[in-house]
């Protein structure tokens, strides 16, 4: 009997342990809540007194209100709408095709020995460079169009998404590979049922960090070469001293990339909710 | 019925001076369930990736129903040490899997790989996840996996190795079910005396340096067992341990042959 108990009580310990959990981890989201609403009080603060020049931070109801001019009436010609919408084509373009692209190029190099002599030294290569430094080269070679900026921002996602797949791909449990040949799997049934899934937490990491990579090289690049975009408004704005556009702008963009990292986030826990529980 | 048989097979790894095994002759008909057993090193596991495909021997020959072994394939099921499952597939769909990658259509596949998850216990279980299942009850979803793909032997790696000993128990008692219900050939590879003593109708003893065949036994308490006796009388009737002391003596007998040739 005594030896029935053991278990029960470590259980009744471990449910006891466990409210305490999500308490501090809410306690956790106050702090964070506390620092940003403390932000933005001095932010208030600080230009209701009129310490600060208007040109130089203007109060957050000014910004807000400048918001509400840019989504009725717009700012260059286009509401934030379309600038917000042009900057997110782009990236989506880009992500589309870089996904598209670079998983299979990702798998081959992790599966295929001369595949990954031939490409692994050709990304190792272009992926230090800062696409800025060869984005006037795009330009030369496509012009200052959309195809120049959706193809400097393929190739900045490129390069983590096909790294990221080669390393999950290379990672494969061995044993699975063997269990799936042993239940008679051809090599592209291996590639679909076992090293696909198998390396599809590693993707999925390679596309969160290649879309922060992406988003920041859009917002620089429509900041040298546009006429619309996120970066585009901002870097207007600027050159004639319109600063609360500026500071919305940078808002906007901090938002999107926030949202974009949450959403690939919560598909992360969607799609490979047995990442973390291999036991 | 299936037969599958090894001629002086020889194992060698890349590199190595030694052979991994030497000499191994072997063969598995229906009916049977072959254990073999050996400390670390002996080439078991050799042995059975030899037998699965997963390497090649670097001489001899392996032969099921007279046709020639050439790499992994659907007619030698494999139950491994570790799960394998697929986390991103439910118990079902795990089960289901090797018909899935012959192309049986799905409501075809879905209803074997619930016979067979009758066959190990398990029918409850089909719409779970892989995390959420025990030690045992991942083994039997392997069995049940290995099974549902209908080889003609199943090959078994320590299935059991890494349960502990009272699931372990249960779990040879449901292979002994499992085997006289679909008389498949079985051949298991352990490092646990006593399951081999109990599972095994031939028992071949392994020694290392380089792996070969030490002693042979016939066996028939697995078959006892089958008949109805009760899994406790046979382990503790006298016959039972007085071959189970047997073996021991002949695997310390060689440890200590091993130790004095090292430190000679």
């Amino acid at each position: 009997m005594s030896s029935l108990d053991v278990p029960v009580a470590a259980k009744r310990a471990a449910s006891q342990t466990t409210p305490s959990k999500p308490r501090r981890s809410l306690s956790t989201r106050w702090i964070s809540a506390l620092t940003l609403a403390t932000l933005l009080l001095v932010w208030w603060a600080v230009t209701a007194a009129e310490w600060i020049e208007p040109l130089f931070l203007p109060s957050p109801e000014a910004v807000l209100s400048k918001a509400w001019l840019l989504l009725t009436q717009g700012y260059m010609e286009s509401t934030l709408w379309q600038h917000l919408g042009a900057s997110l084509q782009r990236i989506g373009l880009a992500l589309a095709a870089a996904i598209v692209t670079a998983i299979p190029i990702g798998i081959a190099i992790g599966h295929n020995r001369i595949a990954r002599g031939i490409l692994d030294p050709l990304i190792e290569f272009y992926r230090p460079i800062p696409p800025l430094a060869y984005l006037p080269l795009i330009v030369i070679w496509c012009g200052i169009g959309e195809l120049s900026k959706v193809l400097l921002i393929y190739l900045a996602i490129f390069a983590p998404i096909a790294i990221a797949t080669a390393t999950g791909v290379r990672t494969v449990d061995p044993t699975k590979l063997r269990a799936a040949q042993s239940l008679g799997a051809t090599r592209w049934q291996l590639i679909r049922h076992v090293i696909l899934p198998s390396a599809l937490p590693d993707i999925l990491t390679g596309v969160r960090i290649g879309l922060g990579v992406g988003w920041s090289t859009l917002v620089a690049a429509e900041l040298i070469a546009a006429t619309s975009g996120l970066g585009f408004m901002v870097q207007s704005a600027a050159q004639f001293l319109v600063t609360d556009v500026v500071v919305l702008g940078i808002l906007v963009i901090a938002l999107i990339a926030f949202a974009l990292e949450m959403g690939l986030r919560a598909l992360q826990r969607k799609l490979v909710p047995w990442h973390g529980q291999s036991h | 019925m299936a037969l599958l048989q090894l001629e002086r097979i020889s194992a060698q790894y890349p590199g190595a001076a030694e052979p991994v095994l030497a000499d191994i002759n072997l063969s598995l008909g229906p009916q049977q369930l072959l254990v073999a057993l050996g400390p670390s090193g002996s080439g078991k596991t050799s042995l059975l990736n030899l037998i699965a495909g997963f390497v090649a021997p670097s001489s001899g020959r392996i032969t099921l129903d007279g046709v020639p072994v050439q790499g992994p394939g659907a007619e030698r099921g494999v139950v491994f040490q570790d799960d394998a499952l697929l986390p991103w597939q439910d118990v079902l769909a795990n089960v289901a899997f090797g018909l899935e990658l012959a192309g049986v259509p799905r409501a075809k596949r879905e209803s074997k790989a619930r016979e067979m998850l009758a066959l190990v216990d398990l029918a409850d279980f089909a719409s779970r996840r892989i995390w959420q299942l025990s030690g045992g009850q991942k083994q039997r979803v392997g069995l049940a996996r290995a099974l549902a793909a209908d080889p003609r032997v199943l090959l078994m790696d320590e299935p059991f190795g890494a349960l502990d000993a009272f699931t372990r128990e249960q779990m040879q008692e449901l292979l002994l079910q499992v085997w006289q219900r679909t008389a498949k050939p079985v051949f298991l590879i352990t490092h646990d005396i006593e399951e081999a003593v109990f599972l095994a109708t031939e028992l071949v003893l392994l020694a290392p340096n380089p792996g070969q065949i030490v002693e042979r036994l016939q066996l028939d308490f697995g078959q006892r067992y089958s008949a109805g006796e009760p899994a406790r009388s046979i382990k503790s009737d006298p016959r039972f341990i007085e071959t189970r002391e047997h073996v021991l003596a002949r695997v310390f007998s060689q440890r200590s042959a091993a130790t004095r040739q090292e430190s000679a």
